[in-house]
């Protein structure tokens, strides 16, 4: 057993060892940056919508629907990838880097049909965020009720 | 000032992911799962909000607003009619984000091929 241990400790060096190594300032940096870009441009969105009258809630759902737009629209042209690669969480976390895991696997496997390809691997990434991001709601709808 | 508080506080929801993605090995998917939750969570005991009013979309963009949006509904249901709005009020405040990400991608995914390998 312990053998197992000891190779599975060398095994994990070798590992670190091979891996490039990350520079977590400037990832973070960039990640900074890009992320916070987005969500300005978030805001811009939203303030351009509400100059057109309408309240609050229908400018953030019209956002978050034109967000998704463009996310979706960038990675179907190669682009948000591309600048994913650059700016990493900064990419990853905004609600476009949601709607890039969504549509990254709908293209990827169009060739294994459009019911099980694009209809199913669709939700290789978002369908456990729709899973636990429900279960939470409920389970927090659920605590509200008793604890208001 | 409504810009440079939304740039700055998203900026920094993304370095948490960011260090997350770096010191955890945690993949992308997980953190995406882990912000959503945490984002519910951090609305059920009240913290989103403030940070929502704070930051304008610095708080929505990011994912943890997604969760915020799912628990706000929830309750805000419940409030409204009562144990049964928890099951009906999560998805139904997000409708409008999950709906517009499935159509437009199955969109894209008619339209765009996947690139050749390199």
């Amino acid at each position: 057993m312990s053998q197992i241990q000891d190779m599975k400790k060398e095994y994990s060096k070798m590992v670190e060892e091979l891996s490039p190594k990350s520079n977590l300032l400037r990832d973070s940096a960039r990640a900074f940056w890009v992320g916070g870009l987005i969500c300005a441009i978030g805001q811009l969105i939203t303030n351009i919508i509400k100059s057109f009258g309408y309240n609050h809630d229908e400018a953030s759902m019209l956002t978050t629907i034109i967000l998704v737009f463009l996310g979706i629209i960038l990675t179907g042209l190669d682009i948000y990838d591309s600048l994913g690669k650059y700016a990493g969480a900064g990419t990853v976390v905004p609600i476009t880097g949601f709607a890039n895991s969504i549509v990254s696997p709908a293209i990827e496997y169009k060739k294994e049909g459009y019911v099980f390809g694009v209809g199913a691997k669709m939700f290789t990434i978002a369908g456990p965020v729709l899973v636990y991001g429900t279960i939470a709601s409920v389970a927090v709808g659920i605590v509200h009720y008793f604890f208001k | 000032m409504e810009y440079i508080k939304a740039f700055i506080v998203g900026g920094a929801i993304c370095v948490i992911g960011q260090i997350l993605i770096d010191k955890t090995k945690l993949m992308s998917g997980r953190i995406l799962v882990l912000f959503v939750v945490l984002g519910a969570v951090l609305h059920g005991i009240g913290l989103y909000e403030p940070l929502v009013n704070f930051a304008g979309a610095g708080a929505t963009v990011p994912l943890p607003g997604f969760g915020y949006s799912l628990a706000k509904g929830a309750m805000e249901e419940v409030d409204k009619m009562g144990l049964k709005g928890a099951f009906t009020g999560g998805i139904k405040s997000t409708a409008a984000g999950i709906t517009a990400a499935i159509v437009f991608a199955y969109l894209a995914a008619l339209i765009f091929n996947p690139k050749a390998k390199d």
